[in-house]
């Protein structure tokens, strides 16, 4: 045998069958894997790209991880058509379904609390972004300043604007993660995008993941959509339904956004490295694009 | 469900959740490169990608 076991998620059995077409990573069409009453939905993968140094190169080629990350999704979404699925980690690969039904043993009691806990929900994306230069019209009468001071003062005015309105943005992001956590069961802070990674335009203020049953999944998407032109200069940005990625990990240490210090974590140390610190990004003004801002529900 | 337009889902949003969320499980090769290392990793990947000119903030991490 000289491919290895990708899986892609673990459920629970279910009656339809995958689509024929269906294919995972590298094109290779996943298969069901029963075991235990669970089922892992597995796909071959060659050896020679998933062994441990090919994939650690791999994971650096952003087209590749690009291709990869999009292929696992493209399975996890075909199976939220059928199911619940509980969405494993990118890249889990094993060497042969025999790992795999031992894996499946070692953890089935997790696997079953966590499907029971996550049966019939949906994790729906909300991004709250503060546009650029919104806002903010320069009178255009006040053209040219008449002397140093003037000049001084309309640089104070400026940053003190400046300020204000991320001030602003962090209450809107506030108060609309306070509403959309009161119609979700859980919900969980990502890291604020970076624009540079993201192409999105503006700056990222809230990032967050809700977990919603279906059932509650149009009220809550209109809730959404009600408070997109609530406030000028915020632009809010819904997406999914995903399956519940976000509420997947492990029962602890998924929880190091909430109420935690905004910059503490050991596991978040890699990316603030890249994202570095907000507030003195958004004060100077002068920001380079490898900058994010803090959460509003990174408590402070 | 007016607002869900499906769009191709942008790359970072994905891996926000494939990176950081889903079951970790150690497998048989993955062992390694479970949690921070896939954090850095994607960043590292993306960085180089958008600007050439920024230098990997994890080299000392190598």
């Amino acid at each position: 045998m000289t491919g290895l076991r990708y899986v892609y998620a673990v459920c629970r059995p279910f009656g339809t069958p995958l689509q024929a077409e269906l294919r995972g990573v590298m094109g290779a069409p996943p298969a069901l894997l029963h075991h235990h009453g669970l089922v892992a939905v597995v796909s071959t993968v060659p050896e020679a790209d998933f062994c441990e140094d090919a994939l650690k190169a791999h994971l650096e080629d952003l087209d590749w991880l690009a291709a990869t990350a999009r292929a696992h999704q493209g399975v996890v979404d075909a199976l939220t058509t059928v199911t619940t699925p509980l969405p494993l980690r990118l890249a889990t690969v094993f060497r042969d379904d025999s790992a795999v039904r031992t894996m499946i043993e070692a953890r089935e009691d997790d696997f079953r609390r966590l499907l029971d806990r996550l049966h019939g929900r949906v994790e729906w994306g909300v991004k709250v972004y503060l546009e650029p230069g919104a806002a903010e019209p320069e009178p255009a009468a006040a053209a040219r300043p008449a002397s140093g001071r003037d000049y001084l003062r309309s640089r104070r005015r400026q940053s003190h604007e400046q300020e204000e309105r991320w001030q602003r943005a962090e209450r809107f992001a506030h108060r609309l993660h306070e509403r959309l956590a009161e119609r979700a069961e859980e919900f969980r802070m990502h890291r604020p995008q970076n624009a540079a990674l993201s192409g999105s335009p503006g700056q990222n203020v809230l990032n967050a993941a809700y977990l919603v049953p279906r059932a509650h999944s149009e009220e809550f998407v209109e809730l959404v959509d009600r408070t997109k032109d609530e406030e000028a200069g915020m632009r809010v940005e819904l997406t999914g339904p995903w399956a519940a990625y976000s509420f997947s990990g492990e029962v602890s240490g998924t929880s190091s956004a909430e109420g935690s210090g905004s910059s503490s974590g050991a596991e978040s140390g890699a990316r603030a490295g890249a994202e570095s610190g907000a507030r003195a990004g958004a004060e100077s003004g002068a920001r380079a694009g490898a900058e994010s801002a803090a959460g509003p529900g990174e408590g402070r | 469900m007016t607002v869900v337009e499906r769009r191709e889902i942008a790359l970072v949003d994905l891996l926000d959740r494939l990176l950081a969320g889903g079951v970790v499980l150690t497998g048989d090769i993955t062992l390694r490169i479970a949690d921070v290392d896939l954090v850095r990793i994607d960043l590292n990947a993306l960085i180089s990608s958008v600007n050439e000119q920024v230098p990997s903030p994890f080299e000392e991490l190598a």
